[in-house]
């Protein structure tokens, strides 16, 4: 079936069998391997971009779902070589390790940060419930995402809490 | 910005991250070479049984199918190699047999994925299934046996006290039986299971093997934390030489020790592509991995601790057996013996331990985050706390009191091995000050007298880590089996460039450590240049000297003691260099981020192009002996391994109605020695607290009475989430060793390690007031809801 | 990872819609359940109708003493719109994740009848009626009758779930959701979950309806509960002794989160909360 959809404001189309998932056609149709697999049940939230404006996970969406859709991936985040301050709150905050669950994480980040400007911590942590991270214990992630509320806001962000690090 | 951009001790930013928070990062599943088809196997559904036929025609003529393989196809390359096989290997595909749930019967590869799932899911196997033997107290006694050729499902008995020594066993185990026989002692025993876990590193494994009969070469890209034991294993079956095979790790999604082995997939995608002459693809899936990757822990025991009524311990003892599975695998059976190392953890007291091996109809176990060490803590810690419980000493005044006195010369254990420094009272009582431990008390006393289920635990660890000398090789630590007698050692190679940027190529693998940051520290804090201009290359056997990987939170403590060492042995030849060029004597040379310089003599300068293209154009180097180039590659056998330690408390609150267990305060003061880091130490400790939680909360490998896993999604094997953790408060004390040149000991596991029995000690304190002793994990609501019905009566 | 092959239609209108329902067809809103359920192959429909691109069924309409939620609400718009009662409200608002509730659906939810999920609960203590849509017409469904067993609502193999009607909360009306996820707390499926509805006229309990997850072999109205609430004052200890009777009728089911003994116990601690919450919301 012939799908078309803009992509990090890219209007691109292509041929797929139905069950072709969203996911499977970011990666291998259009090359964008920034979004990643981790799960087949939804859970991991490796996988999460950006549809039409609302954070989704592109494992559970068949790339016909998507026909005429926005989407926005990993890739579309920073702009003119500025990185999004999510990205650069996961940067300066140490919200990485292996970086596997780092882009649906970033993409689940930046969709609670355009909801709700000043997430308290218990806010962040269940706006991220549904992305896994398996090496942060997340400590890290809620203070990269708190960076990040504060340089949306135009406030200096917090000092980073491990040792030596006022 | 308050971030350090160099030296040693800074909270450098990453070099790894810009590449991965824009999804540039490159892991293994987004190599898709020109040409590519897919591989996906068909897998037992039963836990044992005879195979009688595979019939794989329907499978041949399916939509897209290049090849399907079985057994028959393979034989000729024998068994899986694994590094330590005692009793029995794997089989690359099942042969004749199935002794997993999951075990790889065929192999299809396919023009897609989709396809090669397709025909997969076609293949007709006839089975005649066997008795599966799970339970480990029945694969220690009963006559049912997993592999029907070997006399028993026993592998191996693991036992110390200390280890080696049958008569020294022997007196210590009468030591112990006198002291149970006195009237003023008193034994207290736990008796727990140190549950099997599935590692879920975030990204499922992936390989992608090329051949090219022109060049006689393999290409490969796995996700491995050992890409050089791949490539071993891969020369060594095909019969190639080591520089016929050419092995990538390159961003790996998490390894947690699963990673840490060589896998029948890698090899039969190798053996695939060479008979197809093509690339071959395969990634695993989530509910795929139980059955295709190593399971962790899956222990059962009894901790006894005999000691007087003031809490003084004269003796403790454990009686473990250890689940390996199926099949051996890399280090499977050499995993409780990790555990053993540190039987006796922070204590002097008289120990015997022993931990029995078995085979069982399950997926094989080897290393998964910490890797022995975890278990062993676990039973040491929870019967320690539930002796100090028996005598109501305070838990902290019973360590305190049986603890070796800080030590800086190596001290040998009751286990018997010599652990390099410690300081293990300090450390304690470092965590009763920051964590106002006596505040805590009167907080939980006051929630309790509202009826709350407040409690506090605490322990401590002694870990074994940064694994070496190479002498270990001789009880199997090298990768000699993979056709590469190399011990575990550390390697690295630091090289100016000609254009004065720095390469430093080492011998690790790491999935999200940092190496690249902190390596490139240890190089800038020795030539002065800026880590902006040094890059690390690792995870790669042609552009790396022989490496061993990284695992065992070794890589710091010996591939960054060897770049440590290479990088100061590269100082001292720009040294000479800079001597020669300003006329002056090397002794007064020193090095920054521009250059060098005559000591009082800031005027007399050369930068470090001027030093690297006298390196590269020797002729600048004139009557000296100086030779050309700039770079030092350096192995280094260290003479010990390395010991941290720490301790952890836990504060939780258990819902009376439910059971269910909400944890209020987590705090860690870990001693890893020195630390290069603190950003990177801090976030270790994090994650591995985390999958210690985890453990103690969450996580369960359920295989039921006939070998079926009843957890094989996300959907019934839940790991921690964002909402299920508080904040982590980490800090340290410093006692480096003496082992290494930079005094680091490793921190990747010892959160893990000190975890999960912290978090049970809490709940039991909790439940203290309903006289509930030990519940085991995982702590799910439901567990700890039974255990207080039952002491309810 | 890979679903197996099947036919794929996106019909604009109902009528379209009814017109590719067939024997193995199966109708997909937002796909959250039927997605993964296919992916792991466990589930193969030949036919997926996706009702996604129908237009007129997303939104929450005000019919005067109703709500009608239609077939594309998503989880995350039922959880926040401010129309819907609290029950089915907070039902949906822990339902899944913040992605799942952005793409899942009330009605695709209530159509999958997941023994563990949470707004079947909400739907039934509010009274919800479940509108089936075929080609030969439309039927009402009582949310107490939708419920049949693990995985099957009435619903026909021709209708499609066009849309959900509550009943709007009254003077004197709350009602409220609690459970037990599987991680702890309230995160995941619920192990067991109680949704609550109760009114009150001077000071006592004159109706109320009180539902189930998790527990059993299908949500479901626990009605001896309701039966014992009613003419209470609503007094802890009149909520504690009703909660008493939410296991009648019920067949608890041991699962890998509960036992049947664990699982009862629940079932009365969470009617309990939900109770005691509704008349606080009131």
């Amino acid at each position: 079936m012939q799908v078309s959809m803009t992509v990090n404001g890219r209007d691109v189309s292509a041929d797929v069998e139905p069950r072709t998932l969203l996911v499977h056609f970011i990666r291998e149709e259009l090359r964008l391997t920034g979004t990643h697999v981790g799960c087949e049940t939804g859970y991991c939230g490796a996988c999460t971009v950006h549809v039409d404006g609302k954070p989704i996970k592109s494992c559970t969406m068949l790339a016909v779902q998507a026909d005429g859709a926005t989407v926005t991936t990993i890739e579309g985040m920073a702009s003119n070589g500025e990185l999004h301050p999510v990205q650069e709150g996961f940067w300066e905050r140490h919200g990485l390790q292996c970086g596997f669950c780092t882009p649906g994480m970033i993409m689940s980040a930046a969709a609670l940060l355009e909801e709700n400007e000043n997430p308290s911590e218990d806010e962040i942590r269940h706006g991220i419930e549904g992305n896994l991270c398996r090496c942060t214990g997340y400590h890290n992630i809620v203070r990269a995402v708190e960076y990040a509320g504060a340089k949306m806001r135009g406030e200096e962000p917090p000092a980073p809490d491990w040792e030596g690090g006022d | 910005m308050a971030m350090t951009t160099s030296a040693l001790g800074g909270s450098v930013r990453r070099r790894e991250d810009p590449a991965l928070i824009q999804g540039s990062g490159l892991y293994t599943d987004d190599y898709t070479p020109h040409g590519t088809s897919y591989v996906a196997f068909a897998r037992s559904p039963l836990a044992h049984a005879k195979i009688n036929s595979i019939d794989t025609s329907a499978a041949q003529a399916a939509d897209g199918v290049v090849a399907v393989y079985t057994h028959d196809d393979v034989a000729h390359l024998g068994d899986l190699l694994a590094q330590v096989v005692v009793a029995k290997g794997r089989p690359l595909l099942a042969n004749g047999e199935v002794n997993h749930v999951g075990e790889a019967v065929a192999m299809v590869v396919a023009e897609s994925v989709a396809q090669a799932k397709d025909a997969a899911d076609m293949i007709d196997v006839d089975y005649d299934p066997l008795p599966a033997v799970i339970d480990l107290k029945e694969a220690l006694a009963s006559d049912n046996l997993v592999h029907a050729d070997l006399e028993s499902n026993v592998i191996v008995p693991w036992e110390a006290g200390p280890f080696g020594d049958e008569e020294a066993i022997a007196a210590t185990k009468q030591t112990i039986a006198d002291a149970k026989a006195r009237d003023d002692t008193v034994t207290v025993s736990v008796e727990a299971v140190n549950q099997k876990l599935i590692p879920v590193p975030i990204e499922p494994r992936s390989v992608v093997a090329e051949w090219n009969g022109g060049y006689g070469r393999f290409r490969v890209h796995s996700s491995s934390q050992v890409p050089h034991a791949l490539m071993g294993a891969i020369k060594t079956t095909f019969g190639l030489n080591a520089n016929d095979v050419h092995v990538t790790a390159p961003e790996v999604g998490g390894g947690f020790g699963v990673k840490l082995n060589v896998y029948n997939d890698e090899i039969l995608c190798c053996f695939a592509a060479q008979q197809l002459g093509r690339p071959v693809k395969w990634t695993e899936t989530r509910r795929e991995a139980p059955g295709s990757s190593i399971q962790g822990r899956g222990w059962v025991g009894t901790a006894t601790v005999t000691g007087t009524k003031d809490g003084e311990i004269l003796g403790y003892e454990l009686d473990a057996i250890a689940d390996m599975g199926a099949y051996e695998q890399n280090f499977t059976a050499a995993i409780p013996f990790l555990g053993l190392f540190v039987g006796s953890g922070q204590y002097k007291f008289p120990t015997h331990w022993k931990a029995t091996c078995v085979f069982t109809n399950t997926m094989t176990t080897d290393a998964y985050r910490g890797a022995g060490r975890p278990e062993a803590a676990y039973y040491l810690e929870r019967v320690i706390d539930a002796y100090a419980r028996e005598i109501e000493v305070d838990p902290v005044q019973v360590r305190l009191k049986n603890f070796f006195e800080p030590f800086d010369e190596a001290v040998v254990s009751p286990i018997g091995f010599a652990i390099d420094t410690g300081d293990y009272g300090n450390n304690l009582e470092k965590l009763v000050e920051v964590s106002g431990y006596e505040d805590l008390k009167a907080e939980r006393d006051a929630a309790r007298a509202e009826g709350r289920h407040v409690g506090i635990g605490i322990t401590t660890y002694c870990e074994v880590c940064g694994f070496a000398p190479t002498a270990l090789s001789e009880l199997g630590f090298s990768w000699a089996t993979y056709g590469l007698p190399a011990g575990f050692y550390g390697t690295s190679l630091v090289r100016i460039n000609p254009d004065a940027s720095v390469t430093v190529i080492t011998g690790t693998g790491p999935s999200g450590q940092g190496h690249q940051t902190t390596w490139a520290q240890l190089v800038s804090d020795r030539l002065g240049i800026p880590t902006e201009r040094i890059r690390v290359i690792h995870g790669d056997t042609e552009e790396s000297p022989m490496g061993i990987g990284t695992f065992g939170s070794r890589s710091l403590a010996v591939d960054g003691s060897a770049t440590y060492d290479a990088a100061e042995r590269v100082a001292a030849k720009a040294k000479n260099i800079a001597a020669h060029l300003l006329e002056a004597s090397a002794d007064d040379i020193e090095l920054d981020a521009d250059g060098a310089s005559v000591a009082g003599s800031p005027d007399s300068s050369v930068d470090w192009g001027e030093i690297a293209s006298a390196a590269y154009l020797p002729y600048r180097l004139g009557e000296t002996e100086i030779e050309g180039g700039l770079e030092s590659h350096v192995i280094f056998d260290a003479p010990n391994a390395t010991w941290p330690f720490g301790a952890h408390l836990a504060m939780v609150e258990v819902d009376g109605e439910t059971g269910d267990v909400k944890i209020l305060k987590y705090m860690t003061v870990d001693d890893c020695g020195n630390v290069v880091n603190p950003m990177i130490v801090a976030g270790q400790v994090h994650g591995g607290v985390t999958q210690g939680i985890g453990q103690a909360l969450f996580e369960e490998s359920i295989y039921d009475e006939s070998g079926n896993l009843l957890t094989g999604s996300l959907l019934d094997y839940p790991i921690p989430a964002a909402a299920d953790l508080p904040m982590f408060e980490t800090s340290h004390t410093v006692t480096p060793t003496n082992i290494n040149s930079i005094g680091a000991k490793g921190i990747g596991e010892a959160g893990t390690i000190g975890s999960a029995q912290t978090i049970v000690n809490a709940v039991v304190d909790a439940l203290e007031s309903l006289g509930v002793k030990h519940i085991d994990m995982p702590l799910r609501p439901k567990r700890v809801w039974a255990a207080m019905q039952e002491a309810r009566g | 990872m890979y679903p197996r092959q099947f036919d794929y239609v996106a019909p604009g209108s109902l009528d379209e819609a009814f017109g590719a329902l067939g024997d193995t067809s199966k109708v997909m809103a937002g796909g959250m359940s039927l997605i993964p359920l296919m992916k792991m192959r466990l589930f193969s429909p030949g036919t997926v109708v996706d009702i996604g691109r129908i237009g007129g069924l997303d939104t929450i309409d005000d019919h005067g003493d109703h709500i009608s939620i239609g077939a594309l609400v998503r989880h995350a718009e039922t959880a926040s719109s401010g129309a819907v009662p609290t029950a089915l409200a907070t039902a949906a608002s822990l339902t899944g994740d913040v992605q799942v509730r952005n793409r899942g659906t009330t009605c695709g939810a209530l159509a999958h009848a997941d023994v563990a999920a949470d707004q079947p609960a909400g739907a039934l203590a509010c009274g919800a009626v479940m509108v089936a849509q075929s080609a030969s017409g439309t039927r009402e469904i009582p949310a107490s009758e939708f419920f049949v067993d693990a995985l099957t609502s009435a619903l026909h193999h021709d209708e499609i779930l066009t849309s959900v009607k509550i009943p709007k909360a009254g003077d004197g009306e709350g009602s409220a959701y609690d459970k037990l996820g599987r991680r702890g707390g309230r995160s995941d499926y619920a192990v067991a979950g109680a949704a609550a509805w109760v009114k009150k006229s001077n000071g006592s309990i004159e109706a109320a309806r009180v539902a189930l997850t998790g527990v059993g072999t299908k949500p479901q109205l626990a009605d001896g509960v309701a039966e014992a609430l009613v003419g209470t004052d609503g007094s802890d200890g009149a909520v504690e002794a009703a909660a008493d009777r939410a296991l009648e009728g019920v067949t608890v089911l041991e699962d890998l989160y509960g036992s049947e003994e664990y699982k009862s116990h629940l079932a009365k601690v969470y009617v309990t909360r939900a109770v005691k919450q509704a008349l606080a919301n009131i």
